[in-house]
């Protein structure tokens, strides 16, 4: 069974981290050039670290699989970041952000990791302007803000609908400076299929080539995995179709803990689905929901009307009825949730009744066209180019879709996983969102873990290993994990079946999205814990992967990835079926209030679950890290 | 009026470029792709294509692609002669079979330049972006030394045209574009971006004689003003950064042959 310790400092919740950062060790500037660190990914998290770790003196080398790492999917956050920096003068503060992030995530995330959060969020805001990040900002020359859901404060840095993009060029240039000045080795299109463990401690990893092929081994004091996140298991979703579950997944497999998988996000606001050979949702920025307004015909009958014909008196704002406090800004999961309720109703618009009216004309009434194309024009672009309809003049249609996944590799305060040497950042790691992450927050936690957590806590760890003791990839762990790569990469290319990876990949999606979706019951998840295993024994006897491993192969390297998918899904509908209490993105239908807000379980499922993988065929453990509210009390979350 | 009800099925010939590796020989090989929705994106169809091939037996065609909503810069098609296809201010991504006819031939070629190796069918090596980049593309500004970021207020207008060429998504369709496969759009728009910016003054000169030089010893060609580059821009990047760039170019050599250098500038107190 796992050691899962928090290692959550002791102490005021405000003084937690300051005092935890000056009682961990340091390595002395002379011996940090002495320790290889491995970095996988260059999205926020995993570039703000890499550029970070390599200015303190570590040497670095990163991975990525992209061509560049100015390609990791935060380019494509849109709407902004979070911090308490209260430049409106609106009443935010840390307290606020962390209050509300707590709340946001249904009071199934670490308090002090949380406050953490909110405390180095002004930080961030601060590194990011010296970057030359182009904030929005205001005719005086400060910056602008906006609010996003679950906040009544406006906390949220933008630069216009691309701040992901932003952020992250601006992490890619500090990322480019190191490598240019030689501190950081570059591994562009190089993908890590295991994790090498010596001693008990993460020492290395196995890396393939994409373009040539070639299986190297690297090894490293200390491994850090910043690989985002799994949303790809529903196939569909608003992730870029590279988006994958293997580095975490063979992690896990390698024994580090899988924490929370059941929690994703289905973001209430993306453009619908229009057919079966769809390889991707588009997300339409939260923001939006700042001046447009969200609303069904409130008759059956009316579903497929012009939406210009159907009165005021017969549409139904049913984010501003039930929850007048918050209105069209309620969090994620509760938007989502009413417009699947909206729907099943039978009052869904468009031809497939999967959809509702997300409407501007108030707004362009109000501000003009012309305010409104300034702020979200961009947005309205991509809703024309995919849908060929303006959203200038009629509504936009839009249905839920999976976006974000909170849970991920279990990690203790110091973002170190329970093996010793293997850390997680950002959406790779379960540290921040609890059970629903807030709008703006998820650009918030890579930074933070990247540019502010990991470069104070990886210190702690290889403080106590020896310089030079870092096992060399000739050993016998390194030449067991080559060998398992090369089998399995083996064994795909020799199924030679009759479907195409896509093929499974997609009734994956379905099952997932049926079974586990934004709707799930104890019924629904057995069910898909037998479709599953069945699909995967297809998968092995009838896939075929042409080509060979010797030069670029995308439908091998996808093959991987999906045969990761087709063992992740069912541990994601286990955690599901044995969490039986609705909180956040995990909606239990036999756990609901008669409103249909979630019923959560304090008392039984106030906690963590980290999953434990037992070998193959055998069903893993779940463990379990208690959550110990001190400062907040745990109570039912109110949007109304 | 909506989409889906608009939906049309129609049949195309891909004339697509293979060539298996680098120092393989390449060829158009034609492809017939069947019973599209016109509400497919044009990525969309070539899975469909790629599925089909892989179910006779064939290899697929390599293409690069990954956010498939216009932003990360990846996917990088030269459809029927142009850089991203036939619309204006998208990437290859964001083009929809809509913008096809039934019965069309679309040639679908990589973006081809010599500074852009070819690594596999449609795909390139354009990893000399990121060198340029790594010669000067940034702002030294280490973690945990920045100032609070209220303290130097930026005009509005300078942020705003910063941010306009911040946009760039790097994807390279400006050098695919251009007859002499210049650089110049892409090494202007992040010059400009910083150079239009309080924090980016430090090092403006060195930024932008040493991308400059980085893209020259590259191999990219020079420009001549032909504007084909913003013409082809997924992001609709103006040529006036090229101006601007030009300008800081300028003034950065002529400041650079007379800077007096501090004579205690290689060496601190010990």
């Amino acid at each position: 069974m796992a050691q899962l310790d928090s290692k959550v400092p002791s102490g005021p919740l405000a003084d937690k981290w300051r005092k935890h950062k000056t009682e961990i060790k340091l390595v002395n500037p002379a011996n940090k050039r002495k320790y290889e660190v491995i970095v996988v990914g260059a999205g926020l998290a995993g570039s703000s670290a890499a550029a970070t770790l390599a200015e303190l003196g570590y040497k670095v080398k990163n991975f990525v699989f992209h061509d560049s790492p100015r390609r990791a999917h935060s380019i494509a956050a849109q709407g902004g970041i979070n911090a308490a920096k209260n430049y409106q003068n609106d009443g935010d503060s840390v307290y606020r952000l962390f209050y509300d992030t707590i709340k946001g995530g249904d009071y199934r995330s670490r308090e002090a990791n949380v406050h953490r959060l909110a405390e180095v969020s002004v930080n961030i805001i601060d590194q990011c302007v010296a970057q030359g990040v182009p904030f929005a900002r205001e005719y005086g020359g400060l910056l602008a803000n906006r609010s996003f859901g679950g906040a009544q404060v406006s906390r949220t840095f933008y630069a216009r609908g691309q701040t992901g993009q932003q952020l992250l060029l601006g992490a890619y240039s500090a990322l480019s400076r190191m490598i240019g000045a030689g501190a950081i080795e570059l591994h562009t299109h190089s993908e890590m299929l295991d994790l090498v463990i010596v001693d008990g401690q993460a020492k290395g990893i196995i890396v393939r080539d994409l373009i040539t092929g070639e299986i190297s081994r690297h090894a490293a004091d200390a491994v850090v995995l910043a690989t985002g996140g799994y949303g790809n298991v529903f196939n569909l979703s608003t992730y870029a179709r590279g988006s994958n579950v293997t580095a975490i997944w063979r992690a896990y497999k390698r024994g580090a803990c899988m924490a929370n998988p059941c929690y994703t996000q289905i973001h209430p606001t993306c453009i619908p689905v229009t057919g079966d050979y769809q390889s991707k949702l588009t997300l339409m920025s939260e923001s939006l929901r700042n001046d447009g307004r969200i609303w069904v015909p409130k008759r059956k009958e009316d579903r497929l009307k012009p939406p210009a014909s159907i009165p005021e008196a017969d549409r139904d704002y049913y984010l501003e009825r039930i929850y007048p406090s918050f209105g069209n800004l309620c969090p994620r999961d509760v938007a989502s949730r009413a417009a699947k309720r909206v729907c099943d109703e039978g009052r869904g618009v468009g031809e497939t009744g999967l959809g509702v009216y997300l409407d501007f004309a108030e707004a362009i009434g109000r501000l003009g066209e012309a305010a409104v194309r300034e702020r979200y024009g961009n947005l309205f672009d991509i809703y024309h180019e995919i849908t060929a309809e303006s959203a200038y003049q009629q509504p936009m249609r839009i249905y839920p879709a999976v976006h974000y996944t909170m849970g991920g590799l279990w990690v203790d305060y110091n973002l170190m996983s329970n093996v010793p040497g293997l850390f997680v950042l950002g959406e790779a790691n379960f540290s921040d969102h609890g059970a629903n992450r807030l709008g703006a927050s998820a650009l918030m936690q890579g930074l933070a873990d990247g540019y502010f957590v990991i470069p104070y806590t990886i210190g702690d760890y290889l403080a106590g290993q020896k310089p030079g003791s870092r096992p060399s990839a000739d050993g016998p762990e390194f030449k067991a994990a080559e060998e398992n790569v090369r089998s399995a990469t083996s064994r795909l290319l020799g199924i030679k079946g009759k479907e195409p990876v896509s093929h499974f990949h997609k009734r994956l999606g379905k099952i997932m999205w049926e079974h586990c979706g934004m709707a799930r019951t104890r019924a629904g998840l057995e069910e898909a814990l037998k479709m599953i295993p069945a699909l995967r024994e297809e998968f092995w006897a009838n896939v075929n992967v042409p080509g060979s491993a010797a030069t670029l192969n995308q439908a091998l390297e996808q093959a991987g990835r999906v045969g990761d998918f087709l063992e992740f899904g069912e541990l994601l509908c286990l955690d599901a079926l044995k969490r039986e209490e609705s909180c956040g993105g995990h909606f239990r239908e036999e756990y609901q209030y008669p409103d249909g807000e979630c019923k959560r379980d304090d008392t039984n499922f106030g906690h963590v679950a980290a999953w434990e993988y037992q070998g193959p065929g055998r069903a893993p453990l779940r463990n379990i890290e208690p959550l110990n509210y001190e400062f907040v009390k745990m109570s039912v979350r109110n949007y109304k | 009026m909506v989409a889906e009800t608009t939906a049309k099925t129609l049949n195309v010939t891909l004339r697509v470029w293979r060539q298996a590796g680098p120092d393989a020989p390449g060829t158009f090989v034609d492809y017939a792709a069947r019973n599209l929705s016109s509400n497919m994106s044009f990525l969309e169809m070539l899975d469909v294509v790629n599925d089909e091939l892989t179910m006779k037996g064939e290899e697929p065609i390599a293409f690069a692609h990954d956010c498939r909503e216009g932003i990360c810069g990846t996917c990088s098609c030269t459809i029927n002669g142009k850089p991203h296809g036939p619309g204006h201010g998208i990437a290859t991504c964001q083009t929809y079979m809509r913008s096809f006819q039934d019965g069309d031939t679309i040639v679908v070629e990589p973006f081809r330049a010599r500074a852009f190796p070819l690594v596999k069918d449609l795909v390139v090596d354009r990893s000399a972006f990121d060198r340029i980049i790594q010669a000067g593309g940034f702002i030294t500004a280490r973690t945990g030394s920045a100032p609070d970021a209220n303290a130097i207020p930026v005009p509005k207008t300078d942020a705003d045209l910063a941010m306009d060429a911040a946009a760039c998504i790097g994807c390279g369709a400006c050098v695919a574009a251009c007859k002499n496969a210049s650089a110049m759009l892409f090494v202007s728009a992040k010059v400009s971006q910083l150079g239009l910016l309080p924090q980016g003054q430090p090092e403006r000169d060195h930024r932008v004689l040493a991308m400059v030089g980085t893209m020259d010893a590259l191999g990219f060609g020079n420009c001549t003003n032909q504007y084909e580059c913003s013409a082809a821009c997924p992001k609709t990047i103006s040529h006036d950064f090229i101006a601007r760039m030009n300008r800081d170019y300028l003034k950065a050599s002529v400041r650079a042959a007379f800077k007096p250098v501090a004579a205690g500038a290689s060496g601190g107190a010990g």
